[in-house]
């Protein structure tokens, strides 16, 4: 094997991808060539580095320089200054924006600093197409440690005790629904990966997908052993066409290891995992919803009990864990259950995987140990609120969870805190919002989600959160009574009450949290009519300062409804009952002569 | 439902046999059947689902049921570009609704439909992933981050 220099890692996510880093890929590659420096310099593709917000980014080992926003044409001047002559690029390092230093060394970065990172730590330091790259991270020693050194119950009582929980939403004990298809009996068993990252904003699993897929393929293995089934399937989003890719090639190169199929390490255990596509259906994330759809069938989910433990694809025990869940197993055999156990909080052990996104200034895709606090990860890692804005909340949970505020930044996360605080973990979404969102807008737009995603099997989930919607949608008209808030506190009980599966018990949640945390905005919407950040636009009332209006006719030129009517230097005037608050009046104004209140 | 009615050409038959086959005509895998005759044709007219039902042996309401479901299978033929606003949550905190009344009205059709010389159809999805270019917008597979309203009108230019 030839041993290089310098590798040059850039990254291969579908953020960075989106801005032209395969193109940044190849520059590299052939201005490397050109300079003869192929035996000396490796330019490889690796998985998500999570710095999403300055991406594509460009990291340059051993000396951990790491280049941020790199274009294709930055490819030469990164080969001749930095590989050929050792001279650091500066305008590309990352710079700190409080002190506007440049930063070279990537462990120094404020956003790497408090990571710890588990199921992300390969993500951005292997190519997730080549196999040998992951064995050389310790890919694969887990599962000959398990099929050769330890029993099924020895291997299950290992994830028992590390306390992993699973990070697709639920927190139920791995090793736990591990036990359980264990001991129940059938001639053949199935271990399923869900995949199907529906809540809209989080993007870990395909990111670990992305990066790392043998660690997904290692650990549903692992699985398979444990629980004593030889058939894995992974159900991924159709809509991931590069995590579907990679997991193929991860698949294909496995099989051609050994590492899957027939007598796994020539011992007597076989495994092997096939995909299946979801279609775009978020209550697919629910676990039988998603056996239903594995089998060709609507996701509609059904009731629990029996478990899929006990019947699940095709009436047989099948064993359903979230990719990010997988992606901890490993670790944890290699390193044991006490080393996992002891980080976290104490019914919460080991990291989490967070997508940062929103109002943010570092979006991007963190891992911390559980009891971290928001502030930590709002602040510290995340760099505070976009343009110096105000932080008003931040969603977790996505459509399932909640909207926790200022006086929860300082609560440690984890599970227990979460759901304690009217929110819950959910699969990591954390979306930062600031002074300019409006609350009842934003509930309104998950409601608006679940409603859409709802399968229609049950009546509360189908038509009381329909109900819910249009409640809302009566109150950011402006046509909202105090009797429709206690309608919505009402009504969004019974639906968590008696809807059939998770995503109708938990669809009334973003309203009941905003609803705790900012009913003075709900009362304003409906006692005053006005709300207060500026974003429903029904409220908002557009009108001329008579002592700034020069009388340009700038705003009456660009009235689309000409709503605005007035003589050239004289003051305008703006007719309430034709604007439709476009605001493409107050974007043409060079004197601020137009207010909205 | 849609009620463009098409025959299905003999070359056309052949093809969604020959998919149904290679899955084994094993109506549990019913969606990836769909997926393969989606990216044929570009979408699942009602005549094509007749004919995956009759090779399957089931009824053809299962299969509009399964198609009707989710949202990645339509019924309707795309643009030649269709365009996908992404509507997910950190892209709609960062002005995806201002992004898509543009497309709306640039284009002058809503979401679900085709423009009348069938060059773009326009549809929403739910987060592409790509959280740190939010808000974000599709054209075909080419990805358009941190897209402004003014910016709407340079990237359908670019068709």
């Amino acid at each position: 094997m030839t041993k290089y220099k310098m590798h040059v890692l850039v990254c291969g996510g579908t953020g960075c991808r989106s801005s032209a880093s395969d193109l940044l890929l190849e520059n590299l590659r052939t201005e490397v060539e050109n300079h003869k420096l192929s035996n000396d310099v490796k330019v490889l593709m690796t998985g998500c580095f999570g710095f999403c917000e300055k991406g594509p980014i460009v990291k340059v080992m051993p000396d951990n320089t790491f280049y941020t926003q790199v274009k294709p044409e930055d490819a030469a001047e990164i080969v001749n200054e930095h590989l050929i002559k050792g001279r650091k690029v500066t305008r590309l390092l990352y710079e700190n924006p409080e002190t506007s230093e440049h930063v070279g060394d990537s462990e120094k970065i404020e956003f790497y600093r408090k990571q710890l990172r588990i199921a992300l730590r390969n993500c951005g330091f292997i190519n997730p197409e080549n196999i040998d790259e992951a064995i050389a991270r310790d890919g694969y020693q887990a599962l000959g440690k398990v099929l050769t050194e330890l029993t099924p119950e020895a291997a299950i009582d290992i994830i028992k005790k590390s306390g992993l929980r699973g990070r697709g939403g639920g927190g139920f004990p791995t090793g736990l629904k591990w036990e359980m298809t264990h001991k129940s009996k059938g001639d053949q068993k199935y271990v399923v990966c869900n995949a199907d990252e529906g809540d809209p904003g989080a993007f870990m699993d395909r990111s670990i997908l992305e990066g790392d897929p043998h660690s997904v393929v290692e650990a549903m293995a692992i699985c398979g052993y444990c629980t004593g089934a030889s058939q894995g399937l992974v159900y991924i989003r159709a809509e991931y066409p590069l995590a579907v890719e990679r997991l193929r090639i991860a698949i294909a190169q496995a099989r051609e290891y050994g590492l899957l199929g027939e007598n796994i390490l020539e011992t007597n255990f076989s495994f092997d995992i096939d995909i299946r596509y979801g279609a775009g259906a978020f209550v697919c994330g629910e676990e039988t919803a998603l056996i239903h759809s594995m089998e060709g069938l609507r996701g509609e989910p059904t009731v629990k009990p029996p478990f899929p433990s006990q019947s699940g694809y095709l009436g047989k025990p099948t064993t359903v864990n979230n990719v990010e869940t997988y992606a901890n197993i490993a670790p944890i055999i290699l390193k044991g259950a006490e080393w996992f156990s002891s980080i976290g909080t104490e019914k919460s052990k080991g990291t989490k995987v967070f997508a940062l996104a929103g109002k943010i200034n570092n979006v991007g895709l963190i891992e911390v140990p559980m009891g971290t606090t928001l502030r930590e990860v709002i602040f510290e890692i995340g760099g505070g609120i976009k343009n110096g804005k105000k932080f008003k909340a931040v969603q977790t949970g996505g459509p399932s969870g909640g909207c926790l505020t200022e006086k929860h930044l300082d609560t440690p996360i984890d599970y227990d805190n979460l759901i304690a605080n009217g929110s819950m973990m959910g699969s990591g979404g954390m979306i930062v919002m600031d002074e300019d969102d409006c609350m009842v807008s934003v509930a309104r737009f998950y409601l608006d989600f679940t409603v859409d995603e709802s399968c229609g099997k049950c009546a509360p989930c189908r038509i009381g959160n329909k109900r819910l919607n249009e409640i809302l949608d009566k109150i950011i008209l402006g046509n909202g009574t105090e009797e429709d808030i206690d309608r919505l506190r009402y009504l969004g009980a019974v639906i968590k009450d008696t809807s059939l599966c998770g995503l109708g018990q938990t669809a009334p949640n973003p309203i009941l949290s905003t609803l705790d945390n900012f009913m003075h905005e709900y009362l304003a919407h409906v006692i005053d009519h006005k709300c207060p950040a500026g974003k429903c636009k029904s409220m908002m009332k557009y009108s001329i300062i008579p002592e700034n209006c020069v009388g340009c006719t700038a705003c009456a030129r660009n009235c689309p409804v000409n709503a605005i009517s007035g003589e050239r230097k004289q003051t305008h005037f703006i007719d309430s009952h034709i604007c439709i608050k476009c605001g493409a009046c107050i974007e043409r104004c060079k004197f601020n002569a137009i207010v909205v209140n | 439902m849609s009620h463009i009615k098409i025959e299905l050409k003999q070359c056309e038959t052949d093809k969604l046999r020959e998919i149904c086959q290679s899955f084994n005509n094993n109506p549990g895998e019913l969606i990836n059947i769909l997926h393969k005759a989606q990216h044929t044709f570009g979408y699942l007219p009602a005549e094509v689902q007749e004919f995956i039902a009759d090779e399957l042996k089931m009824p053809v309401a299962k299969i509009y049921g399964v198609v009707t479901f989710y949202s990645f299978f339509t019924m309707l033929p795309k643009g030649k570009h269709p365009i996908s606003v992404c509507t997910g949550t950190a892209c709609y905190v960062r002005g995806a609704e201002k992004v898509l009344d543009e497309v709306k009205r640039s284009l002058n059709i809503n979401v679900g439909e085709t423009t009348p010389d069938g060059k773009f159809s326009l549809s929403c999805l739910r987060c592409v992933g790509a959280c740190g270019l939010a808000p974000v917008v599709m054209v075909g597979e080419k990805v358009y981050g941190r897209v402004s309203p003014d910016g709407v009108k340079d990237i359908l230019g670019e068709y």
